[in-house]
């Protein structure tokens, strides 16, 4: 006797339904990569990326703050459901569930950290 | 689920490399790599927040030979993947599907990768060394 019902345990084991979200978030966020990493690197190359002072000076610039938030966030954001496929195509099982936890939440987490870095920057400066 | 000890057909081991299949794998495997790189972007990014010696620190350990190594093949796979990608959306969008098109496409990404990670990398040295 199982505290599940049949129906219970025959329900929600087809597709979950969600792959062409999923297609769409990747492509879109690919879209928005391909215009902020050219501004990044573009800006990067321009810039005398040895001197902090120059460095956080840029960046603190309103519009190079916004810019490189969105790049940080949209960055994970790629990252974290490009590595979601890698994983459910290689690890099973409870390895799997633990993979997907671990990099969700680092995804998270460093973007996080990127984010709180910038803004420090943003309101340090000036 | 019955998973786990059926047996496999064989597939990877008996194709010949082609330029398609390898570029979809390097596509992967790029992304995978930059995707541990975000570490290095936040890392960055804090010792920037940090002040001049935390960001002296960082310049230091990136600029050393291992992490230039390193940068430079981050900067490589970010070429790759960026043109790669490109090469996908074009794809999505229904366009460059002759097998033709498609080997062709394929060498002006690696080639495009190359060239300009070899450009960016000299105008980051430059702006880095000061």
């Amino acid at each position: 006797m199982s505290l599940r019902s049949p129906l219970a345990r025959a329900l929600g084991l087809g597709a979950a339904g969600d792959g062409p979200a999923h297609w769409w978030s990747q492509r879109v966020s690919a879209v928005a990569m391909v215009v902020l990493t050219s501004w990044f690197l573009l800006s990067a190359v321009n810039l005398e990326l040895g001197n902090p002072g120059v460095v956080a000076q840029w960046l603190a610039a309103p519009l190079n703050t916004v810019l490189m938030i969105l790049l940080t966030g949209t960055l994970s954001y790629h990252s974290a459901i490009g590595v979601q496929v890698v994983l459910e195509d290689y690890l099973g099982g409870w390895v799997r569930v633990t993979g997907l936890l671990v990099s969700q939440f680092l995804h998270i987490l460093l973007a996080a950290v990127a984010i709180v870095a910038i803004l420090r920057i943003a309101f340090g400066v000036r | 689920m019955a998973a786990g000890n059926r047996p496999l057909s064989p597939h990877l081991q008996v194709y010949r490399p082609q330029i398609s299949s390898v570029l979809s794998i390097m596509h992967r495997i790029s992304g995978v790599f930059l995707a541990l790189g975000i570490f290095v972007l936040a890392y960055w990014l804090n010792a920037l927040a940090g002040g001049a010696a935390a960001y002296a620190d960082a310049v230091g350990l990136l600029g050393s030979g291992p992490g230039k190594l390193a940068l430079f093949f981050w900067l490589l796979a970010f070429c790759f993947h960026f043109l790669n990608g490109i090469r996908h959306l074009a794809w999505d969008a229904g366009m460059g599907f002759e097998i033709e098109q498609v080997i062709r496409s394929g060498w002006l990404v690696l080639i495009g990768a190359a060239v300009l990670a070899g450009l960016l990398w000299a105008g980051l040295i430059a702006g880095a060394g000061a």
